[in-house]
């Protein structure tokens, strides 16, 4: 079974083993506002937890989005190319940015869980 | 005033914004609301309809002198615009520039409505001054003509901005200004039993009225135009991207102190005559500017693709050497793409080049376009 969980700048991971799914979190496509662009990576790249691997452009302004571990690009949302408002209206469904597989499931654990997210948020 | 950027002013419509679910950002010193609802629907909104925006952070000066004459003669020792030809209630926009011609920040002039409040207090004229320039344009302003003019900065009124297609027919609900104006004309008058000052202006591209108003009455005024339900707040960055592709500069990012209104395509700011006459600080600079050419023109550009290309993005020949950037840059929710403004050699300047910014290290193909890239929609005669 997976389970969801968040990092501190606002990704979310969704593994099921080594097979996740990340994307950022509700809080933060609200806090980014109208989402015009998304930029992802190539399939088969690799990153460091800490690596920017996207940016996501609202109309006002441009973010990074960090690598929450070390992964493998497997997927990315070719979808959000003709429709980045997707990232706003469903951020944890249709608008998932990558399927990665993981390099070390153990750093799932420096994650928090959805009632961790929520205390950081608020 | 002056704020540190850990202390901002909170406008009179503070308060009203938080309770409006606005996200306030410190912006020039003041907290003032990025986006309501989304700046999407706000732009949006503004095209179709009507919003209100609080522009309080702008300076609004008044100038006194002994009559019209006498104070607009002075004043145009240091600005370049014609304003000895206003008419009473007339609007012009000029810009306030250095010995070099560079741009200290750029005005809207008005000149006091005949009978109006204004006149019976002798201020002759009024400037409205972008909010970061307000203490450094009242030192030039003092320093130039304080033997002979008064300049005062009223911190104790705000201003709103009603902008949209339907703000002439929702504010001649409450008064008979809209009847009254043209575009770039001003009115004393009175919403409910709240005295204001409407000018039929704005930074939009639409139609749309500033109301200039004591800060004690100016949320009361706000809530009165919010009973009109067609009347929705917009923030800044609406204000931004509305401004943006109506091919409005924003001061001190599509122009500085070190760029003259030449360079910067805002010769109109410059009167006519005054352009051959002279007898304006930086005068000589701008005449000179005029006689050469520019060597760096402003260009509005359309990108290709969505991805938005941004203030600080270099614009590259084929040979990948940098021979311009740019100054603003959105994405437009108008037109659905890429718009942006920035400075180009002049003999790339013409509508219809191909250009190319970098963003991240990759190329990005545009085409210059004439502005606005959105038509304006000003109010050429008064009515709704």
């Amino acid at each position: 079974m997976s389970k969801i969980l968040f990092s501190t700048d606002h990704e979310y991971v969704d593994a099921e083993g080594s097979a996740a799914t990340i994307g950022i979190s509700n809080y933060a496509q609200d806090q980014l506002g109208d989402i015009v662009f998304v930029e992802l990576p190539q399939v088969g790249a690799t990153f460091k937890k800490g690596d920017e691997f996207a940016v996501v452009e609202s109309v006002k302004a441009a973010s990074e989005i960090y690598a929450p571990l070390d992964f493998t690009i497997v997927e990315i949302n070719e979808a959000l190319e003709a429709n980045p408002e997707q990232v706003n209206s469903d951020s944890m469904g249709a608008g998932w940015l990558i399927k990665v597989s993981l390099d070390n499931v153990d750093q799932l654990g420096d994650l928090m869980d959805e009632a961790a997210y929520s205390a950081h948020t608020s | 005033m002056s704020s540190s950027l850990s202390n901002p002013i909170k406008t009179a419509l503070f308060d009203l914004h938080t309770a409006q679910g606005g996200r306030m950002v410190d912006f020039a010193g003041y907290f003032l609301p990025v986006q309501f609802k989304g700046l999407i629907d706000e732009h949006n909104h503004t095209r179709n309809s009507a919003s209100l925006f609080d522009v309080s952070h702008m300076g609004q000066v008044s100038v006194s002198g002994a009559d019209f004459a006498t104070a607009s003669m002075a004043l145009e020792t240091l600005l370049p615009g014609n304003l000895q030809n206003l008419k009473p209630g007339g609007m012009r926009y000029t810009v306030l520039l250095n010995d070099a011609g560079g741009i200290e920040d750029d005005l809207i002039v008005t000149r006091s409505d005949e009978g109006g409040r204004a006149q019976a207090q002798g201020i002759c004229l009024s400037i409205v001054v972008n909010a970061a320039r307000k203490t450094h344009d009242m030192e030039l302003f003092k320093a130039a003509l304080g033997d002979r003019l008064e300049f005062e900065l009223h911190e104790d009124k705000s201003l709103l901005a009603l902008q949209g297609p339907l703000a002439a027919k929702i504010l001649a609900n409450f008064t008979d200004a809209p009847h009254k104006l043209a575009f770039m004309q001003t009115t004393s008058s009175e919403i409910g039993s709240i005295e204001c000052q409407i000018s039929r202006c704005g930074y939009t591209g639409e139609d749309g009225f500033e109301i200039s108003v004591a800060n004690s009455s100016a949320a009361e005024l706000a809530k009165t135009l919010y009973g009109d339900e067609r009347v929705l707040p917009a923030g800044l960055g609406a204000r931004d991207s509305l401004r943006l592709e109506a091919g409005l500069c924003l001061y001190g990012h599509d122009m500085n102190d070190e760029i003259d209104p030449v360079s910067a395509n805002i010769i109109f700011a410059v009167g006519k005559k005054r352009r051959e006459t002279g007898g304006f600080t930086g005068a000589d600079a701008v005449i000179s500017a005029l006689k050469n050419g520019p060597k760096m023109l402003r260009v509005g550009v359309v990108f290709d693709g969505r991805m938005p290309v941004r203030e600080g993005a270099d614009i590259v020949d084929e040979a990948d050497n940098k021979i311009g950037s740019i100054t603003s840059g959105t994405f437009s929710p108008s037109l659905g793409s890429p718009i942006a403004m920035g400075y180009v050699p002049a003999s790339m300047s013409e509508s219809g080049t191909a250009i190319t910014a970098i963003v991240r290290g990759r190329k990005i193909s545009g085409t210059v376009s004439d502005m606005p890239f959105v038509k304006q929609n000003y109010a050429r005669q008064p009515g709704v």
